[in-house]
């Protein structure tokens, strides 16, 4: 029982009180730029997903092959092929959202958190494993993302997905699609969430 | 505007108007991380001009000479990480050997900049905006700059933000989050003045 312990905690870590964007704020510089569209960021989140969970199984399942000394090298070298997948198949099936990504897609290799992962976990634990937890490192990722997008979205232009939700009444928050409203929202994103889980504390004290 | 005084303009934007930082969100974890301190801060952005100066040139001579007539420009990820993470290697050889003083200044900084995405993302930038050559040197050398002054008013900020009563929740990195949204307000101010692609 105790390894399926070990698996539940390995999923569920990363998107609960671990999460790396409110836990640490780590990785948010590639990301945080395409929030201003939330259909960019769905798919530039699936990305982020495919990248951390492959890289994790491949660094783990090599990591008694590489030589310590290069293994940063190494790990990069292996999240850019991944990235690179990623790349060729949005250019290929997706050529409008690849051009609006622009290269915030490449970006992807100097994310934090899939290093970090590779760094912390993928090094010292199994091939499966490291699937579990690249897999929801990704998702405590992307719903953050997500979350942030949907406001951006809904109130810089009052659509979503391209799609108008709201109706003519509603004046649209210009700065919120703009650069400091992406800085503004994971603010107090990161706010709310600190707020809820320092309650939590004192309430279990 | 001139073909000649094209290069100037794209320095000043990449300081002001397209600061890789305040509008393109590029370099924030080391950001975030190292603006606690003014000193460390001065260390890192003066590393961070240098390289990015540096490496843009490389890239810029890698991608044009040696992959377009190749056709294997999609590997470009991978080749410009390992022209970054081979200069800066490189640099911090030769700095220990050449000056001990500089070295105790910025040798800490030089493995840190490798994984800092504000360079990797100069360089792309350059060729998605099919820059020259001397464009590209301008504009690597905008953007560390540009990068430079944003965190040495970041770490000018913070020094006095401790004396500052907080709110719980945002201590940390929401606040300094906040404080950087002002700032790319304040910076939107010059967006009037240039435009770059």
């Amino acid at each position: 029982m105790a390894a399926r312990g070990k698996i539940k905690k390995t999923f569920t870590d990363p998107i609960g009180k671990n999460n790396p964007v409110f836990a640490q704020v780590l990785g948010i510089c590639s990301t945080l730029a395409v929030t201003n569209k939330l259909e960019n960021t769905v798919i530039m989140s699936l990305g982020v997903i495919f990248t951390t969970t492959l890289s994790g199984v491949t660094i783990s399942a090599l990591r008694k092959l590489i030589p310590g000394r290069v293994r940063m090298m190494a790990e990069t070298l292996i999240i850019a092929s991944f990235v690179i997948i990623v790349d060729i198949t949005l250019r290929a099936y997706m050529p409008d959202v690849w051009q609006q990504l622009g290269p915030y897609v490449g970006l992807i290799i100097t994310n934090c958190i899939i290093m970090g992962r590779a760094e912390a976990f993928a090094m010292n634990n199994s091939p499966g494993l490291s699937l579990i937890d690249g897999l929801s490192s990704g998702i405590g990722y992307t719903y953050v993302l997500i979350v942030i997008a949907f406001f951006r979205e809904l109130m810089g232009t009052g659509e979503l997905w391209g799609i108008t939700i709201l109706g003519d009444w509603w004046t649209n928050w210009a700065i919120m699609v703009m650069p400091p409203g992406a800085f503004f929202m994971l603010a107090i994103f990161v706010w709310v969430v600190k707020g809820v889980i320092i309650k939590e504390e004192e309430a279990a004290k | 505007m001139s073909e000649s005084a094209y290069p100037i303009a794209i320095f000043f934007a990449a300081i002001f108007t397209n600061n890789i930082l305040l509008s393109n969100y590029l370099g924030m974890c080391s950001f975030l991380s190292v603006s606690r301190e003014l000193k460390t801060s001065l260390g890192l952005g003066i590393a961070v001009i240098f390289v990015m100066t540096s490496t843009s040139m490389l890239n810029w001579v890698v991608y044009y000479k040696i992959l377009e007539p190749l056709g294997i420009e999609y590997l470009r990820f991978i080749v410009f990480i390992i022209v970054i993470a081979a200069f800066v290697q490189l640099v911090e050889m030769i700095i220990e050997r050449v000056s001990e003083v500089l070295y105790a200044a910025l040798g800490i900084f030089l493995p840190l900049i490798t994984v800092n995405c504000a360079i990797l993302g100069v360089s792309l930038f350059m060729v998605i905006r099919d820059y020259t050559f001397v464009e590209s040197i301008t504009f690597g050398l905008g953007s560390g700059i540009g990068w430079f002054l944003a965190i040495m008013a970041m770490a000018g900020i913070r020094q006095k933000l401790k004396r500052a009563r907080i709110p719980h929740g945002l201590e940390g990195a929401g606040i300094t989050l906040i404080i950087t949204g002002m700032m790319a307000l304040a910076f939107m101010g010059f967006s009037g003045m240039l435009q770059i692609g």
